[in-house]
């Protein structure tokens, strides 16, 4: 076993008997839970909705290089500026190159899982900038020193209880505050930063192809302000956030609130389509979009995960996922986690590393079920696991017990060797895992296939 | 009506008086029940394991082996969900590409082919007490049963059916997951569990014994006072 799948199988023993743990999520997306339906009112036709958003991915991700190179032409002419990185590292060294020359000390950034994905704050932080995360949620972890837990509700996994304490350690502020008075310190906080920042960092939710502009969806403003505030805005986005024209927006917001949040459509939708223009009263000087590949042209160059990168990062399937409900979000050690993360991490990084969690499902199926641009995210767990074997990961003891398994499995005689009792005696041994907090199994004296001809009087 | 029953590997090894009770109802339904003695398994279970080689010949077994087959009835979504929806996968651009589209319609799980095929929903069963259904991942999400068991348990003389919270959670079964991953498989037993107890029935009845052996197994760990049951094992109860 790698040293990645040891650690994810100790944390999620520990996480999946946490009562406390448990309790806390479920009052979360229990909340979510009541809200989505609602908002699925909205669509007069939900599944034509889903179907066509699925649809205008494709023909995004299908025809990438076009469109991204759409995306430059368009968004260069208003003087924007394009980067292409192919690694973490050319991205971050792109930031350092900017930060250097606007003389950064202080940046103000939007939630983004893409600067989670660079790790774009540690790196700041040892070029001695500080990074401070805006969204409340990304502050909150960030005081407490810990990685989003989820990819749309970063600090899923506290109560308001923990984060009053949490204030109270960090900030100094008295341990009782309510949501509402804790927001208000973070919010006093944060206003001095924009004001401070040179520069502002945000994800995009949308790449406009047709258009040349991102789009960016939120419920504070504060992305607004991570944008517009600072001289220089950095949008940082993965290449698959595609979408082909302004139009498809009309489909892509509503769908993104409901699935993500439960909202009809989100607080703040902001289209950005460049710097400042002659004439205009606010906006950046400058203002930069880096394109990051990171692996996500593994995922494109094979015909069968390609669909993954149809991914609008709602978080839908994560919420459904019992597993990702058991043993949350820090325990896959990922930037992605939940049914999505298992199923592209391992092509982002290392298949060898992180091929544990395709097979850390029960393949329920739900995760498919709620993608509102129905990507076949428990097929593709299944592709995973069958690329692992191909690729010859599989451990040799599973590889004989497939053999010997295929080989039974062909000769009905087989399947009638021995009685219930040597049965009992060999699978209750082999499966140790089993027993532990389960019954014994308890196998029949004779199979079904040699009682058929004796009760039908052949016997 | 002519119809061939497949078992299972697992109901044929642990689980044979299930199978019989399913036969049992489905004679009394009037079908002229066949049960070919080569069958072995699905081949679900190497697929799922990323073995699709070892997995494809199993599959091919099974293939030949109902190819002459009218109806093909089983007692478990599982299995049928995998005929249905995965063996394309496995048999695209080969010559056993229509062979796999016609098996794929003529494949049942038991509850709905009594109930979309026979359109029958009433056997004169009896079994007193409360109930909890469970609907397996197979059945609700790879097959589209829902109504079907709960027309048939409705049905069963003495039985009041009670429906749990989180009813269309998976129960944490999942094949090798069970094994792989025991303790996140065990928590979600758990909670199972608790919401099957949590309506004080003293029956859980699923179309799946996978599902069952599992929560079974957990049940008895903990010694509650819960008894699995086949849908079929409860259809054929009291007559």
């Amino acid at each position: 076993m790698t040293e990645t799948a040891e650690s994810f199988k100790a944390k999620s023993t520990i996480k999946s008997d946490d009562r406390e743990h448990r309790r806390k999520i479920n009052f979360n997306i229990n909340k979510y839970n009541a809200v989505v339906p609602v908002a699925k009112h909205q669509f007069s036709e939900l599944m034509v909705a889903r179907e066509r958003a699925k649809n205008a991915k494709w023909r995004a991700i299908e025809t990438l290089d076009q469109q991204l190179e759409e995306f430059e032409r368009q968004f260069t002419k208003r003087g924007g500026k394009v980067i292409w990185a192919e690694t973490a590292e050319q991205a971050l060294e792109a930031v350092e190159k900017i930060c250097k020359e606007k003389n950064c000390k202080t940046l103000v950034k939007s939630k983004s899982m893409v600067t989670e994905e660079i790790h774009l704050n540690q790196f700041l932080e040892k070029q001695g900038i500080e990074s401070v995360e805006t969204d409340l949620g990304e502050y909150i972890q960030q005081l407490d020193g810990e990685a989003p837990y989820h990819i749309v509700t970063p600090a899923m996994h506290k109560s308001k209880e923990d984060v009053a304490k949490l204030f109270a350690e960090k900030l100094g502020t008295p341990s009782d505050l309510t949501p509402e008075q804790l927001t208000l310190v973070a919010r006093v906080k944060l206003r001095e930063k924009f004001i401070q920042a040179e520069v502002g960092v945000t994800g995009a939710n949308f790449i406009i192809s047709d258009i040349g502009a991102i789009a960016i969806t939120e419920n504070e403003g504060n992305a607004r302000l991570s944008c517009a505030f600072p001289k220089t805005h950095i949008a940082i986005v993965g290449i698959e956030k595609v979408i082909p024209t302004l139009g498809d927006l009309g489909l892509f917001w509503p769908l993104l609130a409901t699935y993500g949040t439960g909202q009809k459509v989100t607080v703040y939708n902001t289209i950005v389509t460049g710097p400042r223009q002659e004439g205009e009263t606010d906006g950046p000087e400058d203002m930069y979009v880096i394109f990051l590949d990171n692996g996500r042209t593994n995922l494109l160059n094979n015909p069968k995960t390609r669909e993954a990168l149809y991914c609008i990062r709602c978080g839908a399937c994560l919420n459904a996922c019992p597993v990702y409900k058991n043993i949350g979000g820090h325990t896959y050690e990922t930037t992605y986690s939940g049914p999505i993360g298992s199923v592209i991490t391992p092509h982002l990084k290392e298949m060898d590393d992180y091929k544990h969690l395709s097979n850390a499902s029960s393949l329920c199926g739900n995760c498919t079920e709620v993608c509102p641009v129905r990507i076949n995210l428990h097929e593709l767990l299944l592709e995973n696991r069958h690329e692992a074997v191909e690729f010859g990961m599989a451990t040799y003891g599973e590889r004989i017990a497939w053999k010997a398994w295929k080989t039974g499995s062909l000769n009905r005689k087989m399947m009638n060797l021995g009685n219930g009792k040597l049965k009992n005696w060999m699978i209750n041994k082999v499966f140790s895992a089993w027993t532990a907090h389960r019954g014994k199994l308890n196998f029949s004296n004779k199979t079904f296939n040699e009682m058929w001809d004796e009760r039908n009087g052949k016997g | 009506m002519k119809v061939d029953i497949f078992i299972p590997c697992f109901v044929d090894q642990l689980y044979p008086e299930t199978a019989f009770n399913m036969v049992k109802v489905l004679e009394k339904a009037g079908c002229d029940v066949n049960y070919n003695k080569d069958q072995t398994c699905c081949g679900q279970p190497a697929f799922n394991a990323g073995f699709w080689e070892e997995s494809k010949a199993v599959c091919s077994k099974f293939l030949k082996d109902f190819k002459e087959a009218e109806y093909i009835v089983a007692p478990s979504a599982s299995c049928v969900g995998f005929v249905r929806n995965y063996y394309s996968k496995l048999f695209d651009n080969s010559s056993d590409h229509n062979n796999v589209i016609k098996i794929a319609e003529k494949t049942f799980e038991f509850s709905e082919f009594l109930v979309k095929v026979l359109g029958m929903d009433k056997f004169g069963a009896m079994l007193e007490g409360k109930a909890t259904y469970h609907d397996s991942c197979a059945g609700l999400r790879e097959c589209k049963i829902k109504e079907e068991p709960r027309r048939l348990l409705g049905n069963v003389k003495g039985l009041e059916i009670l429906e749990m919270d989180d009813v269309e959670t998976c129960c944490g079964f999942g094949g090798t997951f069970s094994v792989k991953f025991e303790s996140i498989s065990v928590a979600m037993a758990d909670q199972k569990v608790s919401h099957a107890l949590a309506t004080g029935a003293k029956y859980l009845i699923s179309t799946d014994l996978s599902c069952l052996m599992h929560l079974d197994g957990y049940i008895k760990n903990k010694g509650y006072n819960l008894q699995t049951l086949h849908i079929a094992d409860v259809l054929a109860n009291g007559w």
